[in-house]
């Protein structure tokens, strides 16, 4: 299951909802708000979010992660909005049987989710800027021209 | 002439000034949408880094467009 939602993530009702009784073992990932970027101190972020295109090609992700590694659950929560540092801006929890492929598993999810899925991220600096950052990994990820 | 709706997101947004509008342009394929709107809005954005949708599904550049579909233009993504 993947979501977009404009408020606070709570990261411990997530991971309950994950609760499966043939899995050993769970792994999840938090992406907080960060202080800085590039030499940037970034007060606080912005993201904006296409909904549907999110939740369709996030769907795809989590499918593919199942074919690959076999998790039991898997749910990913993206925030959008305004977010203050150390906010939790995108969440993502697997469940599995034993502890390889839940790691191996979240660490796709949130690899593919970066640079597949219609979410900009803005960041608000102290300096009064402001400005979109782009993907570092578009071109090694092949998407470049 | 094919009717294109086109919707613009985040930095694409600020530079057009709107999230959408309807343009009438000779164009076969999502690339040429995106160099018209390019030119009309003096973005300096190639399309490398960007990604297309039509209709609300995922596509690439070649992919055709035919009148009366709705282009969205994703500049690069930043999740996470």
């Amino acid at each position: 299951m993947i979501e977009v939602t404009g408020s606070a993530l709570d990261t411990a009702d997530l991971q309950r909802s994950l609760a499966n009784p043939a899995a050993g073992g769970y792994c999840a990932f938090e992406g907080w708000v960060r202080n800085e970027n590039e030499g940037q101190v970034v007060e606080r972020l912005e993201y904006e979010a296409y909904e549907p295109l999110v939740i369709a090609e996030g769907q795809k992700v989590l499918a593919e992660a199942k074919e690959r590694f076999g998790y039991l659950e898997a749910r990913c929560v993206h925030r959008v909005g305004l977010l203050e540092l150390g906010e939790c801006a995108v969440w993502i929890g697997v469940a599995s049987a034993h502890r390889d492929e839940a790691f191996k598993a979240c660490r796709y999810i949130i690899d593919e989710i970066k640079v597949r899925l219609p979410i900009w991220k803005k960041e608000h600096y102290a300096n009064g800027d402001s400005g979109w950052v782009n993907c570092e990994r578009c071109a090694a990820h092949g998407i470049a021209d | 002439m094919k009717v294109i709706t086109v919707r613009y997101f985040a930095m694409f947004r600020e530079h057009a000034g709107v999230a959408e509008e309807t343009v009438s342009l000779d164009a076969t394929t999502a690339k040429d949408v995106f160099e018209f709107t390019r030119e009309r809005h003096g973005s300096a954005e190639p399309n490398g880094h960007c990604k297309v949708a039509i209709n609300d599904h995922m596509a690439d550049w070649d992919s055709p467009v035919n009148d009366g579909d709705t282009v969205l233009l994703f500049p690069p993504v930043a999740g996470g």
